[in-house]
């Protein structure tokens, strides 16, 4: 009995290594094809479609990742008010609030609701590019799918998601304001104020580091999973689940190895 | 075996040595051995499953074999590098079975991607080859179309025109008759007829079609479970007593396809007369 159990082990072990190391690959192969994708130095097409990817990702969600960040910002200034107003320490939700956000949910929820709308559009559209042998002959034209079709991905996403994330951060710091106005008669000003001495620079870099890193999560894990389409048409719409699902909780993994890091080596220190 | 890409005279465009294919531990394609001459129309016939698509890949170097050689224009894409691979890839043009030209882009500039990719051609002197290219199938007036407005026959021959862009001297087709009527396959028979005339290409098609497969092969292979059972002109296949060819060319379903033929077959091989 005991070496089914092994085999299987070892199998899913296989399996599990094995995509990490094709996602490894892609990895390496994308940083190579990144220059040619960039503006001036790089080939006119990929730019243009660069361009339009820069679109779909960033300006298209910034209205749903905006209205999340809001309530999310609202969210914590309630549960947090719940419990410092017994400690008649209300301001403290100014702070709690600008921290949290813009430490881990202006990042993280920017990220998610990127991976939800994008990851698995990248994994629906190379996926049925694989099916219908687009990929394949692109390999036979000489040209490289990695390049060609997901340089012009990742390139946009790095520059994209940052970018939401500062805005969805600001969004979520701004969605304080009014709860302080409703619950404490604090004019937005003095929030403000309040707001400008609570942030760090340091907290803010440190949401735009994880950013960066999810925005390479979503787009491989998404690139990935297309390109590891076989069959037909229903292995698609598994492939975007599944791109959804796993970039998703490679995110959440990444946030916690990051937010220990910066733990480490420099929060716990600070009083 | 590195002869320069260019080795032309009178070594096979392509030649396939010993080729091992196994997915899984399953043997798929099991000691391939066949030569493709220049200028030549190879016919590759065989049922669902017989190995024929998995050979194609092979020829065109989307995928690799486990062993064996396989030289297209004498290098070897069985193990050559990366960049050799790219470079002999562009004197094969491919026509996919399902077209597989690019949605996001009009059918102009589908066959303008690979010359766009490869070569540094002016942005005036593209735009003529690509139309030039529309043209020698029939699409002239057709570029600025998407490929999903075209017809199933029009999308073919836009898939050919791709294939021909960098003005390939082999020209693969798989399936090309595919999801077609009788009358748009019959046109584009010919069209694979007129392009080898006009351009002495290597032609090699897929296909199970056999009306299709008799107009333009000037020889034919057949495979049957990962096994090259007969390579020859349309009349010695045609005439051949295998089994597996008749039944192949007779249209009969397996099971009806008897055992006695069967015994019939290993009878006169035995006797050493030819297959």
């Amino acid at each position: 009995m005991t070496t089914p159990v092994v085999e299987r082990l070892g199998n899913s072990a296989m399996h599990h290594i094995e995509y990490v190391g094709g996602l490894a690959i892609q990895l390496r192969n994308a940083f190579g094809a990144l220059g040619r994708t960039l503006p001036l130095v790089g080939n006119r097409s990929r730019w243009r479609s660069a361009v339009q990817q820069m679109l779909a990702v960033g300006v298209d969600a910034f209205p749903m990742v905006g209205i999340m960040a809001v309530c999310a910002g609202f969210i914590l200034a309630m549960q947090g008010a719940s419990e410092l107003r017994r400690l008649g320490a209300m301001q403290f939700v100014i702070d709690l609030v600008t921290i949290g956000v813009t430490r881990e949910l202006g990042p993280l929820l920017t990220a998610i609701a990127v991976s939800g709308r994008s990851g698995s559009a990248f994994s629906a559209e190379i996926g049925s590019m694989v099916v219908t042998e687009e990929i394949d002959a692109m390999r036979t034209m000489g040209i490289d799918p990695v390049e060609f079709v997901l340089a012009p991905k990742y390139l946009p996403a790095l520059i994209v998601l940052p970018c939401l994330t500062i805005l969805s951060t600001t969004c979520g710091i701004l969605a304080g304001g009014p709860f302080m106005r409703l619950s404490t008669d604090m004019a937005l000003g003095v929030y403000l104020r309040y707001v400008v001495r609570s942030i760090v620079l340091r907290d803010v870099l440190t949401g735009l580091v994880k950013s960066l890193a999810f925005a390479t999560i979503i787009v491989h894990v998404g690139c990935l999973e297309g390109f590891r389409v076989r069959g037909g048409p229903d292995a698609v719409g598994r492939s975007a689940t599944a791109a959804v699902v796993k970039s998703t909780f490679l995110v959440i993994l990444a946030d916690v190895g990051f937010t220990a890091i910066f733990y480490l080596t420099g929060g716990a220190v600070k009083p | 075996m590195t002869q320069p890409l260019e080795a032309t005279g009178t070594a096979p465009a392509i030649s396939v040595r010993d080729v091992v294919v196994s997915y899984n531990g399953r043997r798929v394609l099991d000691g391939i051995n066949l030569d493709i001459a220049r200028g030549e129309t190879m016919v590759l016939l065989g049922g669902s499953g017989s190995g024929k698509s998995t050979l194609l890949r092979q020829i065109i170097g989307l995928e690799r074999p486990q062993s064996g050689q396989i030289l297209v224009n004498g290098v070897n894409m069985a193990q050559c590098a990366p960049k050799d691979l790219k470079k002999v890839r562009r004197s094969i043009g491919v026509a996919f079975q399902d077209s597989a030209l690019f949605n996001s882009m009009s059918v102009e500039d589908n066959i303008a991607l690979p010359l766009r990719e490869h070569t540094r051609l002016a942005e005036s002197t593209i735009r003529l080859m690509t139309w030039m290219k529309l043209a020698v199938v029939g699409l002239a007036e057709f570029g600025k179309l998407s490929p999903q407005a075209l017809s199933g026959g029009m999308k073919k021959r836009a898939a050919v025109a791709r294939a021909l862009a960098l003005d390939p001297d082999i020209l693969v087709f798989d399936e090309p008759s595919a999801g077609l009527d009788p009358i748009v396959a019959a046109e584009l028979d010919e069209l694979i007829l007129g392009l080898k005339r006009a351009f002495n290409m290597t032609v090699v098609v897929v296909t199970h079609e056999m009306a299709s497969a008799f107009q333009i092969a000037d020889r034919m292979a057949m495979l049957y479970k990962g096994s090259l059972i007969a390579v020859g002109t349309k009349e010695e296949l045609q005439s051949s007593a295998h089994p597996h060819i008749r039944q192949f060319f007779d249209r009969v379903p397996d099971q009806i396809a008897d055992m006695a033929a069967l015994d019939k077959y290993f009878q006169r091989y035995l006797e050493g007369s030819s297959v």
